[in-house]
């Protein structure tokens, strides 16, 4: 799986052309010598199957290179922006079930009537907003208009709340009809009105009986969608100035950076990874039939 | 007795939207006493049971007028009525003082939390006891219901435990405040006779023990007869007739209640009669009940003929991988060894409980189903030996009738097409003159006419889609019918008339049926021959009026005396069959001991029973 993703990476991003010109630009005049020095001192020079299984035998110990750009480790520069990335990421699902579950739930409970129909306007104009103007609008009237939140980078809970609303209601708007439909299938069960006979409340009823039942499609889904987050992070960083593995992934391509790029998808790749075999545990905690018996 | 009721139920209406779907009803219940109410699907009896316990809300149906008194002993001089209480009130009364056992035990209870959790929550609700002690309740419960090992099934979730075991479970978790009404809605419809007649048992031994009052509903006549003191009848939402047990089983005033008792299959009514009879039908014609035919014997067996189909030493077992390399672990001993054989125009009946193969037998005789080992002769030919020409033949003399009609009809084409398919595929007739005149033929014959062909399944009912599976079946001119549990989803005014028509075509066309079921009562109706199965082996294999009136093997006779019979005055003291039943899941290497079996008189073959030590090593 990881040499797969880091195979056709490497391969696409020496499609976009030589690293040697971008960084050879702004010092004047340059010859085909020079280019073939830097090339050189780079490691360019080498054929592609080289230079990849030199990235490989790296990545075995941990090393992903130097920067083009500077020289610094690459493992230094994924390790400052990596937390900034998993708090944003996190910030925003955590934003998006905590709203979507609730709504979702009452949605449910309601269907056909007004608060139904509410939360489904409400989701269908979320899923239709691109998130960078989304992001342009939030910073527009909450930083620019009102000055109420910093409008960029990454210092204390108050830039937290832009981009992580940003991008917490994009995913609220899909999220919630996943819970309306999950919901109103195991609302049909018997064991739901087996558990209004015994006279429990609605609140146990939705959130003890109900959702926990739900959950196994959700976490499925949930888990999926952090794929997607990790991709639409990339654009709302760069809005934010966030200092991320986003912003860190369009500047290495702007400066056709190979081994920062390599590095970032390396690290994203594994992530995706290690989530799903998060779900795959959390089911069996949630789910008993799961367990091994 | 007393004169107080424990819940009285005066001109109640229930609406679906502008649909009224119970009309008028009124009826009491009384502590210590069970009033069973009686219908077929669409009576309302099951909309009755959710408004008395107010959840008809839940299902976007309101009741619209009239009262639900409920009692909360016998000097209550103001009774609640429960349709003015709110919700919350509403809240402390269910679960505590009427509860309620719903009817599909796979599914009523929750699978993601211990049973522990589920029957200790009420507890906590409702006693407001200690986790504790609400545990050591639970565990009295369990052991009230009679379940072995209480103490590690509080651990344990659903679907570790069997289905008789689960509604056991159903049972305890609402009897755990002592209810003053208790409401089971078909409590036992979905289980085998044997735990029928074990959860019947153990739920009249609680009512006398707790004096609660019951609500039954059913539409099974026999369990009324078993269980009822005053039985109220329903049809299209309305009450009919209401009446004590004894005075509807021997003197029905309306005529739907004299229908409906006409068309219960009463195990015992042969008693004595070689062949088969086919019964007058009651109909129900206007407001008059009219019997139609005449009572006829089902002389049609041609056993001096050469055999339609014979199974020797049939096999079928499945395997079951476990384990991330999908060793085989363990197999499903679906059928072990069988052998039998149809003569033309002879019914021979497959019984059994879950588990015991005999749907499994069904198919492999279609050839939907690969065996393990064994025979499968048609016209003296091994299905082993024949070319695809010759299996191709033979889809088209052996049709299957299955027991959901709607789920075997193609929902997006017109029942014509359905019919006109096999006559097509075998190229029986050609042309679509002749094959439409063909289609409305059978139409006619099973009972519909012949303008139905260009309507789709979902237009018609249960009982017209049966039809419309039946002519299907006729369409390629089968010489043998498999009718797997065809006849148990209908209700049983519906399902007298389907009998009739099977017994009607046989007489006609020389049909042989297998006829598989797990309803001893039909059975006896119908068949010539029967075969007891269990565990996948036949343990008696006989005609008919053998197998019923002198039954040979301890299993048969299980069988036949958990049979729960449509008449009041037999009610007898049963005795508490014990155990689940036994699983045909074993181990890699266990293999079954075959049971030879033994000819006690002619025709009539009883299997060596295991003795009491292997029984136990097992």
């Amino acid at each position: 799986m990881v040499i797969a993703v880091t195979l056709i990476v490497s391969f696409a991003i020496r499609l976009t052309g030589d690293p040697a010109v971008m960084l050879a630009q702004g010092a004047g005049s340059v010859t085909e010598a020079d280019l073939e020095r830097i090339r050189e001192a780079l490691g360019l020079n080498q054929s592609f199957l080289a230079q990849y299984i030199g990235f490989l035998q790296g990545l075995v110990v941990g090393d992903f290179g130097r920067s083009f750009m500077g020289g610094t480790p690459v493992s230094d520069l994924i390790g400052r922006a990596l937390p900034a990335t998993l708090a944003l990421a996190f910030a925003s699902l955590f934003l998006s079930i905590v709203i979507s579950i609730p709504l979702g739930i009452k949605a449910a409970v309601s269907r056909g009537r007004w608060p139904d129909q509410m939360i489904r306007i409400f989701s269908l104009i979320g899923l239709s907003f691109p998130n960078f103007w989304l992001a342009i609008m939030l910073v527009l009237v909450l930083s620019i208009t009102f000055n109420l939140l910093p409008p960029s980078g990454m210092e204390g809970f108050s830039s937290f709340i832009m981009p992580a609303a940003t991008m917490g209601i994009i995913l609220t708007a899909t999220n919630v009809r996943l819970v309306r439909t999950t919901m109103l299938d195991t609302l049909r069960s018997q064991y739901i009105m087996v558990a209004r006979a015994k006279g429990l409340s609605n609140t146990v009823v939705l959130y003890k009986h109900a959702l926990r039942n739900c959950s196994i499609p959700l976490i499925t889904y949930f888990g999926l969608q952090f794929g997607g987050l990790l991709g639409g992070i990339v654009v709302v960083e760069r809005v934010f100035n966030w200092p991320g593995l986003g912003t860190l992934a369009f500047e290495a391509v702007s400066a056709r950076d190979y081994p920062v790029l390599q590095g970032v998808i390396t690290v994203l790749s594994l992530m995706i990874i290690s989530i799903n075999l998060l779900v795959d545990i959390a089911y069996g905690l949630v789910d008993p039939r799961v367990r091994k018996e | 007795m007393t004169t107080t009721p424990a819940l009285s139920v005066r001109s109640l209406s229930v609406n679906f939207g502008s649909n009224q779907v119970v009309k008028n009803l009124s009826f009491d219940v009384y502590p210590g006493k069970t009033t069973a109410i009686v219908g077929e699907s669409g009576s309302g009896k099951s909309v009755t049971s959710l408004a008395i316990m107010r959840l008809v809300e839940y299902m976007n149906a309101e009741i619209t007028s009239g009262t639900i008194r409920f009692y909360s002993d016998a000097n209550d001089a103001q009774p609640q009525d429960l349709t003015q209480l709110s919700d919350k009130a509403m809240r402390k009364i269910r679960g505590k003082d009427i509860a309620m056992i719903f009817q599909e035990p796979m599914t009523s209870l929750n699978p993601v939390y211990t049973i522990g959790d589920q029957i200790t929550e009420v507890l906590v609700l409702h006693e407001k006891l200690t986790k504790e002690a609400a545990r050591v309740e639970a565990v009295k419960l369990l052991k009230l219901v009679r379940l072995a090992d209480a103490e590690a099934l509080l651990k344990r979730y659903p679907h570790q435990l069997s289905g008789g075991m689960r509604q056991r479970v159903m049972i305890a978790m609402a009897l755990a405040c002592r209810p003053k009404v208790l409401v089971a809605d078909e409590p036992t419809t979905a289980l085998d006779v044997t735990i029928q007649a074990q959860i019947l048992t153990i739920m009249r031994d609680l009512q006398q023990e707790l004096g609660m009052a019951v609500i039954f509903i059913t539409h099974d006549m026999g369990v009324v007869a078993e269980m009822a003191d005053q039985v109220v009848v329903m049809r299209h939402g309305e009450k009919v007739e209401e009446a004590s047990v004894e005075e509807i089983f021997a003197r029905a005033q309306h005529p739907y209640t004299q229908a409906l008792l006409a068309a219960v299959p009463k195990l015992g009514s042969m008693q004595g009669e070689a062949l088969p009879r086919m019964d007058p039908l009651v109909v129900l014609d206007g407001n008059i009940a009219r019997t139609l035919g005449e009572s006829r014997q089902q002389d049609t067996a041609r056993i001096d003929a050469a055999s339609v189909v014979e199974v020797e030493n049939l096999v079928t077992r499945f395997d079951i991988r476990k384990g991330f390399f999908g060793g085989i672990s363990h197999r499903v001993h679906a059928v072990e060894n069988v052998s039998f054989n149809i003569f033309p125009g002879e019914t021979l009946a497959l019984v059994g409980e879950s588990g015991s193969g005999k749907s499994t037998i069904g198919r492999t005789i279609q050839q939907l189903q690969e065996s393990t080992s064994g025979t499968i002769r048609f016209g003296g030919r091994a299905v082993a030996d024949m070319s695809r020409a010759e299996k191709m033949r033979l889809r088209q003399e052996v049709q299957y009738i299955f027991q959901d009609p709607f789920a075997s009809l193609d929902p997006r084409k017109t029942v014509g097409f359905s019919i006109a398919e096999p006559i097509r595929t075998h190229g029986l007739l050609h042309g679509s003159k002749a094959i439409r005149q063909r289609v409305n033929q059978l139409l006619e014959r099973v009972g519909l006419s012949a303008d139905q062909a260009e309507r789709y399944p979902h237009e018609f009912s249960g009982g017209q889609r049966q039809r419309v599976c039946i002519a299907r079946a006729l369409a390629s001119k089968p010489k043998l019918i498999i009718a797997d549990e065809a006849l148990s989803a209908l209700d049983v005014s519906i399902q007298a008339q389907i009998i009739h028509l099977l017994m009607e075509l046989q007489q006609d066309e020389g049909l042989a049926y297998l006829f598989i079921s797990h309803d001893m009562a039909v059975v006896e109706k119908m068949s010539h021959r029967v075969a007891v199965l269990h565990l996948g082996q036949v343990v008696e294999l006989g005609e008919r009026r053998a197998v019923f009136d002198s039954p040979q093997h301890s299993y048969t006779r299980k069988l036949l005396s958990a049979v729960p019979v449509a008449d009041p005055t037999q009610r007898r003291e049963r005795v508490l069959l014990q155990g689940d039943i036994l699983s045909p899941i074993r181990k890699v290497g266990d293999e079954p001991q075959h049971l030879p079996l033994i000819q006690v008189a002619t025709g009539h073959f009883v299997a060596q029973e295991e003795s009491g030590a292997e029984r136990l090593a097992s």
